[in-house]
């Protein structure tokens, strides 16, 4: 067949047709699609090049994920789809699937000749379209098409709809505000989390425009415009209309720069999630969750990478994370809190530590890498800043606050929250209206401020943006009860963080996953800190990014231990009273967090403050999935951020804290008594 | 030898090989992706698989000779063995990878070194039996015949 020779003009020519558009497919379609293969195995390079020829689609091979990166860089839309292996010697395949989704946003297919479900599952948390098991055979390359086609679907979907919705999802907001309030059933609140998720996910869009609006790609020189911006407004400050003023690029509207601020964040995040630098509240969100979570820091850092695989995290995210460690500072000026003292509440540093030791093996040069197509300014600082070992949520919640660029109210909220950590009580005070579980359990105060931390954490991410959606949040004070466990708690809002921060690492992960809409329930115990933030800032629906935090979690349940752990946080989270469950819970509560994660591992003990170990691990993981699932859609405004790296603080605080060995008496359960089997799913 | 008895030979050497579990249906799929305007492609492939396949067993040997076996390196190497091998159709290759993999995670030595020689074993098997088949198909070309691809309908 001639069809290599022919095939190469044909595809040119088509390739270059409208097909990029995504309106008009070129008759010859698929023929022409241009697809970017990766593998440092020449043999398998080379086969497949040969097959994607037969196929009809015009290939670009290359055997380093740097030369990929580099020829994506050159040429954004270049390509339309990449297929990747998952072991190379020079870059792990995940990592460059999380750059294309942040920088590119292209499809991006894994391949491997592993197929153990544990690597499958990682391609799917990482927001891979999809996993060809090696030997590919020229029957799975013939349909890849269609990965090309659903992006670019999804992508028009999601500006039509962004208008549509926002009146439902206001009121439904509004109502379920007032069911959270009410009702202290974990169930309901995890309803109606999930549905102020979707609401403000909704809203969120509708700021977006109504319109279908061309897409826009966020090149080098277009993001780098955008860092500055941030960073001249201050990551607190940013708000997309400031943003558009000063970055003056004409043709960009307020919504692109939302969206992308809101990946951004996300990205943010995770960088500070990998460095543990708790006590950097500074940039708005990503760093304050950063400081908190210390160990979160490195699972940060994994998440915005898998934040930026699954495309959510655009450039902007990395930015934003860069930003905010290095606006650390301006965290600091915003919260009046004397954050400092919160640290000092946080008497898990020590597990933060760890954890973010942990996670640090893993992500510790991630957050590098993921600046690396960003041209962020900040980034080694923000690293640095990043890096900080969380000492305290309060730094977290700094930066949560800082994150609420949205609404600089999360920060008073952070700092409220930070406050109540040490009292565990304000936990109750502020869950008034929607945690109810809080209240009690909140007894330790270093649980508490784990949790709170994570909570707070969460709470500013999901404010920032989300405003509204804190709420949910606030209610998983309890961390511990967050729903992760169940997996319907995850999808509300329960983000699981409540026992200590390791906790809100990992519930802020596994909310990513989610989907930023479902609000992290469990995100621990802090609710009741939440509730002051969602009041103050104004309700994004956001609530939960720190929701899928905990969900991804359970995805990953790597670590049978962390499962295990999990499960105590789960079971804590449930309840409400999570305070008890502080070592315990705050395995628990990762494993709350991640509950579905953790479902799905086999974790049997529950209570193992000894997992810790593991929990690191599936910290990790759990940070890397938060990050490829989390952003949803563009349309999500920063709150997303914010949220996402709630989570991963609190999931590195509550991981710290269990590693740390703090105080064991922590991990007692006081919490109602939710045994951990019965979190209702 | 005339072309047509080269040709069953050909056919005849090809299936043994099949039968005998040294290649696989990813063979076959190779050798069907040949065609005119890549009428080199299987003696490319199989050239690039031998090149890539003994730089591997090299590091192999290298890295299970240390005092302190990097058990994760070794694995990595294997696993890419294992992936260059099963996507040629080198299934006795493969499965010995396969085996090898196991002994990786339970760090055992002596297993590995043991793992290490099978593999290798096959790896020479295979690519002694490929480069006869290549030079039977290279013969074939070189008296004016044309390789009968069709007939690997087994």
């Amino acid at each position: 067949m001639n069809l290599n020779n022919g095939k190469g003009s044909m595809s040119t020519a088509s390739s270059s047709a409208a097909w990029k558009a995504g309106d008009v497919v070129p008759d010859q379609f698929p023929a022409g699609l241009r697809v970017l293969v990766v593998d440092d195995d020449p043999t398998c390079l080379m086969i497949l090049e040969k097959m994607l020829r037969t196929c009809l689609y015009e290939v670009t091979k290359c055997n380093r994920a740097e030369t990929a990166l580099s020829l994506l860089r050159e040429n954004k839309n270049g390509y339309d789809i990449v297929i990747s292996d998952v072991h190379m010697p020079d870059m792990d395949g995940f990592k460059l699937l999380e750059h294309i989704g942040l920088e590119m946003d292209l499809p991006v297919i894994m391949m491997s000749a592993d197929d153990g479900k544990n690597v499958v599952m990682k391609g799917v948390t990482h927001g891979a379209c999809d996993y060809l098991i090696k030997p590919v055979r020229i029957e799975a390359l013939k349909n890849i098409w269609q990965h090309v086609v659903r992006k670019k679907k999804n992508e028009w979907k999601d500006f039509e709809q962004s208008g549509s919705v926002e009146e439902g999802d206001r009121q439904q907001k509004q109502s379920e505000d007032a069911d959270y309030s009410s009702s202290a059933n974990e169930g309901n609140w995890r309803n109606s989390k999930k549905r102020k998720d979707e609401e403000e996910e909704a809203e969120e869009r509708d700021d977006t425009s109504t319109l279908k609006k061309p897409r826009v790609v966020w090149s080098v020189e277009l993001h780098q415009q955008f860092v500055a911006a941030v960073n001249q407004l201050g990551i607190d400050k940013a708000v997309p209309k400031k943003i558009l003023e000063l970055m003056n690029v004409p043709g960009l509207t307020r919504e692109n720069v939302a969206s992308h601020l809101q990946k951004y964040r996300l990205y943010l995040r995770r960088l500070s999630g990998v460095s543990q630098h708790q006590n950097n509240l500074t940039n708005s969100f990503i760093s304050p969750q950063d400081a908190t979570y210390g160990p979160l820091s490195s699972l940060n850092g994994l998440d915005l990478q898998t934040l930026a695989a699954t495309g959510q995290l655009p450039a902007q995210s990395l930015a934003t994370l860069q930003a905010a460690g290095l606006g650390r500072s301006a965290v600091k000026s915003r919260m009046p809190m004397p954050i400092v003292d919160q640290r000092n509440l946080f008497s898990f540093e020590n597990p933060k530590l760890r954890f973010g030791e942990g996670q640090q093996q893993l992500s510790s040069s991630k957050p590098m890498n993921l600046l690396h197509g960003i041209p962020t300014t900040m980034e080694p600082k923000q690293l640095a800043n990043l890096h900080h070992s969380a000492q305290s949520l309060g730094s977290m919640n700094m930066q949560v606050n800082a994150h609420g660029g949205q609404g600089g109210q999360g920060d008073s909220l952070l700092m409220q929250m930070n406050q109540s950590q040490a009292r565990g009580q304000i936990l109750n005070e502020s869950t008034g209206s929607h945690v109810p579980t809080l209240t009690s359990s909140m007894g330790q105060p270093v649980l508490s401020n784990t949790v709170v931390g994570g909570v707070l954490a969460r709470n500013c991410l999901a404010e920032n943006g989300r405003g509204t959606r804190y709420n949910p949040v606030s209610h998983s004070s309890s961390m511990l009860n967050f729903p992760l466990n169940s997996t319907a708690e995850l999808s509300g809002n329960s983000f699981p963080l409540g026992s200590g921060p390791g906790i809100s690492g990992l519930t802020s992960k596994g909310t990513f996953q989610e989907e930023v809409n479902s609000e992290i329930k469990g995100s621990v115990g802090f609710m009741p800190s939440y509730d002051i933030f969602s009041d103050l800032n104004q309700h994004k629906s956001h609530d939960w990014e720190l929701h899928n935090v905990g969900m991804t979690f359970n995805d990953s349940h790597q670590n049978n231990s962390l499962q295990s752990n999990l499960d105590v946080g789960t079971s804590v989270l449930s309840h409400q009273g999570f305070s008890s469950t502080q070592r315990t819970g705050q395995n628990r509560n990762i494993s709350a967090v991640g509950k579905p994660m953790f479902t799905a591992g086999d974790t049997t003990d529950h209570v193992n403050a000894q997992n810790v170990g593991p929990i690191n691990t599936f910290f990790t993981d759990n940070s890397v999935r938060v990050k490829s699932e989390f952003v949803p859609d563009a349309s999500c405004e920063t709150n997303l951020f914010p949220e996402q790296f709630g989570q991963e603080d609190l999931m590195s605080a509550l991981l710290k804290q269990q590693q740390g060995g703090v105080a064991p008496a922590e991990n007692e359960f006081d919490f109602d008594g939710y045994p951990l089997d019965n979190i209702p799913v | 030898m005339e072309v047509g008895q080269m040709q069953r030979t050909w056919v005849e050497y090809t299936k043994s090989l099949f039968m005998e579990g040294f290649l696989d249906g990813q063979f076959t799929q190779l050798q069907l992706l040949q065609d005119e305007s890549n009428p080199d492609f299987v003696v490319e492939v199989v050239s690039l698989f031998f090149e890539d396949s003994e730089r591997l067993l090299n590091d192999l040997t290298r890295a299970l000779d240390q005092q302190s076996v990097d058990f994760k390196r070794v694995d990595a190497h294997v696993h890419q063995l294992k992936g260059s091998s099963s996507s040629i159709g080198a299934q006795r290759v493969k499965n010995a990878c396969i085996a090898f993999r196991s002994f990786c995670e339970q760090q055992n030595s002596e297993a590995c070194l043991k793992c290490l020689q099978q593999v290798k074993q096959e790896y020479y098997l295979v690519k002694n039996k490929l480069e006869t088949l290549i030079r039977l198909e290279q013969q074939i070309v070189a008296a004016g015949g044309s390789v009968p691809m069709e007939e690997l309908s087994f």
